[in-house]
């Protein structure tokens, strides 16, 4: 993704409203058929190892009394995103939510608009950051990387370094699109939270193991996902995942590796190369962990991802199995009952090391 | 036994000692009986004839308790010889017959003079023209224990203008003021029955409340007909006997009762064994009781049939309700004529939708009851009529009685009407008519809810053509946006193409409602 120039996208935006003009101007009802997002229709596609929209299309007709509104938010839409792309402006969701109101599109509440800017994706296969719609970003990057910003106009063509700045640097559109000019480390940890990314860069682990630290601040976002993926498969890093060691967080990792159900209409968001470092559940016993006991909540979500499958894996189902059978869980963080350096100094060699055996 | 403990008391005596029974127990329910029973009177006077009827009805206060009634109408007028005993003698009366009509026995104007006449010690006026050159006027009182006309004066004047109909007045002791809303009730309801009808009311204050004709039409008239085998007792058979000249049983049936020819009476008299050619005069008494009794039960009379009905009819229950209500639906039902213990009755219905009717509060029902085209005023939850009601399940027709607003009417025409008390307000929950109250509103209920599907229908396909009106404007825009045609404001070539397209799409839209609509019908 974001391959595609601004040009492809307004060619494809411009290629959906004629469409619906040549409808139009032979007096029919205009409609579009768009991918089915419904459960029936993601499937997990081997090849690509993420999940796929399958073969079910949903139409939004104006004939049809359900569906002419929706049609015509996801036209609003559609000329939204037209003009962002071609003013080279972006906006958020909730900003497309506020400025639907403008326009007589009777958005009940923003998840409706946020729903219409998925079918526009879907239809588009298109990601909305294509569009210019983003989502609040909170994740960050810092290392030695020196990038070129593409976008937008007022920053095009300068540089900068990763690492100048140590609170890290935000992955925002510019960040994810700018080209990579070069790169000294070779590998890329991401890690689930701020605190711990923020002791890896006081505890030099850039240095020491001359790497890249992104924070995903949870549930990576779509940018973070991105840039992630470009750092695999243009630089050619080995990425390695450190969550908390709970089905929360493994399924953080998971996100990255395979995707998510919520982007099936979408490729290339995923890094099925990436490696889940830790924490295992079998770390917990490993390393002599301080646990918790798994909350209701955590036993039902593990339930559900040992159906789930992105989860049939040997490793992945068998640490399923060890939270069931120990009913325990644990943070990052706990590895400070170790001492400061504890994570730095014993944990991750000895995880790149299993991971380098495991092959 | 001694003959002398036995008193033979006159009908006059009898009412007067027992005049609660007949609705005059405090001034106020005397005020409103009194009014209503001339008014009946007049009514049939006018009706029974096919006049169209002409009403006038005045009220005066003249004392602190005392009020002058006075009804005027244009029926057929009483002959000369008869006044005095049409109006001051119980009992008297062109009623005493089989055939619908609002009293039975003539009974209650004459009940409504006598209360005037002992609460206000004054005589009752009586002028009255049957339309030929002269019109009687007389001044009258009933002479209570011996129960006869007393007449105080009478005139016989010229009559130029071949005025015909009746006029009566007289005072009494009533209490106006807390009488006025049922009375105002009455003479509304009244109307609704009567479309044909001229109905005027001044009342004590000077308020005039007016219902004028809006129908040409009336209901044909009843006929009088012989009692039905079914509807007779043992007194009443006696007295037929005794009057009859009929010599043989078979003959005397098949004269003197309503649909029993002579093959049935032939039929009849084998079934309980009396000889179809015993002389019906030397019949034993306990013969005469079996004969009654089987009368009763046997099954293979004819039922009664309606010519001694007068209903109003479906399109003048239309009429007068639209006249009342100006409602959006009326969903109007007569049935066949049945009949309970030998009397025919016929049952019509009403359900009214919308317009002038209210949203009622869900306990609070509006249900107008009339029976021989009066008003039933009280006791509306002791009525056969609210029990049907209560019965029919009406989510079945997809009727939510208690928030729409609906009312319903039920008119009975029987020639003896089955109230529950004397009182005559309430009927009483004979099958045979509570069968047919519910199929008449189970019958105006299906017509209601076809109605209210049909306008549903009709209601969101207006819907839907407004969200069409409003989208597919956004639409064109919107597409006209994106494919970079036109200004998108609507302005210049591509603007009026775009009001092309737009008119076309939407006789579209409105083509594809209109089938709905009429698939809808």
């Amino acid at each position: 993704m974001l391959k595609r120039s601004n040009k492809e996208i307004l060619s494809r935006l411009t290629e959906l409203g004629s469409d619906i003009y040549r409808q139009l101007e032979r007096g029919e009802f205009p409609k579009v058929r768009i991918p089915s997002r419904t459960t029936s229709n993601i499937v997990f596609d081997e090849k690509l190892e993420q999940f796929v929209l399958g073969e079910q299309k949903a139409s939004r007709s104006a004939s049809n009394i359900k569906q002419v509104r929706s049609l015509t938010q996801l036209l609003w839409v559609a000329s939204f995103a037209k003009r962002l792309v071609g003013e080279g402006k972006s906006s958020t969701l909730r900003d497309l939510y506020y400025h639907s109101l403008n326009y007589g599109i009777k958005f009940r509440e923003q998840l409706e608009s946020d729903d219409t800017v998925t079918d526009l994706e879907a239809l588009l296969t298109e990601p909305r950051e294509a569009f210019n719609i983003f989502p609040k970003e909170r994740s960050a990057i810092f290392g030695d990387l020196t990038i070129e910003y593409t976008t937008p106009e007022t920053h095009k063509g300068k540089r900068v370094n990763l690492a100048s700045n140590p609170d890290g640097v935000m992955v925002g559109l510019s960040v994810a699109q700018a080209d990579l000019l070069s790169c000294n480390a070779d590998k890329v940890f991401v890690i689930e939270k701020n605190a711990v990314f923020r002791r890896f860069i006081e505890e030099r682990v850039h240095e020491k193991f001359n790497s890249l630290l992104i924070d995903t601040a949870g549930q990576a976002p779509r940018l973070a996902r991105l840039l992630i993926r470009r750092l695999n498969v243009e630089l050619g890093l080995p990425v390695y995942l450190l969550t908390d060691a709970d089905p929360w967080g493994m399924h953080i990792a998971m996100v990255i590796i395979r995707g998510s159900a919520n982007a099936a209409h979408l490729r290339e968001l995923t890094t099925p190369a990436a490696k889940w470092t830790g924490l295992w559940a079998t770390d917990i016993r490993r390393f002599s962990l301080p646990s918790f006991a798994l909350t209701k909540l955590d036993e039902q979500r593990i339930r559900l991802l040992e159906q789930d499958m992105r989860y049939r894996d040997f490793q992945w189902q068998s640490e399923l199995q060890e939270f069931k059978k120990t009913g325990r869980r644990s943070e990052l963080e706990s590895f400070s009952a170790h001492g400061l350096t504890a994570i730095v100094d014993k944990y991750l060699p000895k995880k790149l090391k299993m991971l380098s055996e495991m092959g | 036994m001694s003959r002398e403990k036995f008193q033979a008391i006159s009908p006059a005596d009898f009412f007067y000692r027992n005049k609660e029974i007949a609705g005059f127990d405090n001034p106020v329910r005397a005020t409103y009986t009194i009014i209503r029973e001339l008014v009946e009177n007049a009514l049939d006077a006018c009706e029974q004839y096919s006049i169209p009827p002409d009403i006038r009805v005045k009220l005066i206060q003249q004392g602190s308790s005392i009020y002058k009634i006075k009804v005027e109408d244009n029926g057929i007028g009483v002959p000369y010889d008869a006044i005095p005993y049409a109006f001051a003698q119980i009992l008297f009366g062109s009623k005493y017959t089989l055939r619908q009509s609002r009293g039975i026995f003539g009974l209650g104007g004459k009940m409504a003079i006598l209360y005037g006449q002992i609460t206000s010690h004054s005589t009752v006026k009586v002028t009255s023209s049957t339309g030929g050159y002269e019109k009687y006027s007389y001044e009258l009182s009933i002479n209570v224990q011996e129960n006869k006309p007393m007449v105080r004066r009478k005139e016989v004047t010229p009559n130029p203008g071949r005025w015909r109909g009746t006029i009566i007045e007289f005072s009494f002791e009533g209490d106006y003021v807390r009488a006025k809303p049922k009375l105002v009730e009455y003479f509304r309801q009244s109307s609704i029955l009567m479309p044909y009808a001229n109905i005027l009311f001044i009342d004590p204050d000077g308020v005039l409340y007016r219902f004028d004709r809006v129908a040409d039409t009336m209901p044909k008239p009843a006929e009088e007909v012989k009692p039905h085998p079914k509807g007779v007792d043992l007194e009443a058979v006696q007295r037929m006997i005794n009057a009859t000249r009929s010599s043989t049983m078979a003959d005397f049936l098949a004269n003197n009762f309503h649909r029993v020819g002579v093959a049935t009476a032939m039929k009849f008299l084998k079934d309980i064994r009396i000889s179809p050619d015993a002389n019906p005069k030397m019949l034993g008494s306990a013969e005469l009781l079996r004969l009654v009794n089987k009368m009763k039960d046997y099954d293979d009379f004819q039922p009664p049939d309606a010519q001694c009905l007068s209903p109003v009819g479906t399109e003048l229950l239309k009429k007068g309700i639209a006249r009342e209500f100006r409602p959006e639906f009326t969903a109007v039902c007569q049935r066949g004529a049945s009949a309970y213990g030998g009397y025919p009755f016929i049952i019509e219905a009403a359900i009214v939708y919308g317009g002038g009717i209210p949203v009622s509060s869900p306990d609070e029902l509006l249900v107008f009851r009339f029976a021989n085209k009066i008003p039933l005023l009280y006791d509306l939850h002791s009525d056969v009529t609210m029990k049907v009601i209560r019965k029919i399940n009406w989510r079945q027709y997809k009727l939510d009685i208690a928030t729409l607003p609906l009312a319903f009417f039920v008119h009975i025409c029987a020639t003896k009407v089955p109230y529950k008390t004397v009182g005559k307000e309430y009927i009483a929950d004979q099958p045979e008519v509570e069968y047919e109250i519910e199929w008449a509103l189970k019958t105006c209920a299906r017509e209601l809810r076809a109605f209210l599907t049909k306008k549903e229908k009709v209601a969101v396909a207006q819907r839907r053509l407004t969200v069409f009106e409003r989208y597919l404007p956004l639409i064109a825009q919107f597409s006209m946006d994106l494919a970079g045609v036109g200004d998108g404001a609507g302005g210049g070539a591509s603007g009026a193409k775009v009001e092309k397209i737009l008119k076309r799409l939407e006789t579209h839209a409105q083509e594809v409602e209109q089938r709905n609509i009429i698939e809808a019908n």
